[in-house]
C-alpha cells in the first residue's frame, strides 16, 4: 500500500518522498511505542521481565545455576554477544550436570514473541502448550525479556478484549 | 520514484521535520500509529489530502509491511 501511496504523492507533484517499506509491523517487532486505542493495553513487550538472567554458551551449567538462583529466579536465557537469543534453561534444564556447558544442556531455539503482542495471545499459547515462559524477542532476534505465564494470565484476565484485530 | 527508508533513517528524518503519514485505512491508525503520524487512507490521498499537507517538509509514507 505504501509504494502506491508514494507513487500517487510523485504522481501530485511532491517530489521528497520517502517509502518505510518495513512499515508498522517492523516499528511495532522492535518494540518501539506507538499511539493509539491498543497502545496502553498490555502485550508482550510490556508485561515481559527485563531483568531475567542471561547465560553465554561456553559457561558451566553450575555456575549459571548458582547465579539464576541467586537473583531469585528459575530461569535463564542463553544469549550471544548482540543478545541475540539461542536458547533456554528453565528448571529442568539448570538441574542437568553442574559440568556440562549451557551448549550442550540448554533447550535450544525456543518459541518466542514480539513485543508487540497482545498479552491474551501469550498467556493462552503458553496456557495451551503449558510452557512456564517465554521470551520476547525483536524482530532481529535479540532478547527484550521474558514473560512469566502467571504474569501473561493474570494480565490477560484483566484484558479479555485485548487481541488483535488488524495483524 | 520515493527513497526507501529503514527505521533508523526515518526517526533522523522525523526529527529533522518529516511529516509521516500511515496510509492504511483509519480504523488500523486508530489501533495502533507511529508517534507522531498523520492519518491519510490511500483511497483519500487525492489533491485535497496533499493540500493539507506541508509543502516544505518532506513526506514519509508507511503502512502495515512491504505489501
Amino acid at each position: 500500500m505504501s509504494p502506491r501511496a508514494a507513487a500517487r504523492l510523485e504522481t501530485l507533484g511532491r517530489t521528497d518522498v520517502y517509502e518505510y517499506q518495513a512499515g508498522k509491523l517492523d516499528w511495532m517487532a522492535a518494540g518501539l511505542p506507538t499511539e493509539g486505542t491498543n497502545a496502553t493495553r498490555p502485550r508482550a513487550g510490556t508485561v515481559a521481565r527485563t531483568d531475567v538472567p542471561t547465560a553465554s554458551l561456553s559457561e558451566r551449567v553450575g555456575d549459571v545455576r548458582d547465579r539464576v538462583r541467586a537473583a531469585g529466579w528459575e530461569a535463564a536465557v542463553v544469549i550471544d554477544p548482540q543478545r541475540v537469543v539461542l536458547g533456554f534453561l528453565g528448571a529442568k534444564e539448570l538441574e542437568k550436570d553442574g559440568e556440562l556447558t549451557v551448549e550442550v544442556a540448554m533447550k535450544p531455539a525456543p518459541s518466542t514473541f514480539r513485543p508487540y503482542v497482545p498479552i491474551k495471545e501469550v498467556a493462552d499459547f503458553l496456557v495451551k502448550h503449558d510452557f512456564q515462559s517465554s521470551p520476547i524477542t525483536t524482530s532481529d532476534g535479540k532478547l527484550v525479556g521474558l514473560v512469566l505465564r502467571s504474569d501473561a494470565v493474570r494480565e490477560a484476565e484483566g484484558c479479555p478484549d485485548c487481541v488483535r484485530s488488524m495483524i | 520514484m520515493a527513497t526507501h527508508i529503514d527505521r533508523d533513517r526515518l526517526q533522523e528524518l522525523v526529527e529533522a521535520g518529516a511529516q509521516l503519514i500511515e496510509v492504511l485505512p483509519a480504523r488500523e491508525y486508530e489501533e495502533d500509529h507511529l508517534p507522531g503520524a498523520r492519518s491519510i487512507p490511500l483511497k483519500s490521498l487525492d489533491r485535497n489530502a496533499l493540500a493539507s499537507l506541508d509543502p516544505k517538509r518532506p513526506i514519509i509514507v508507511y503502512c502495515w509491511d512491504i505489501a
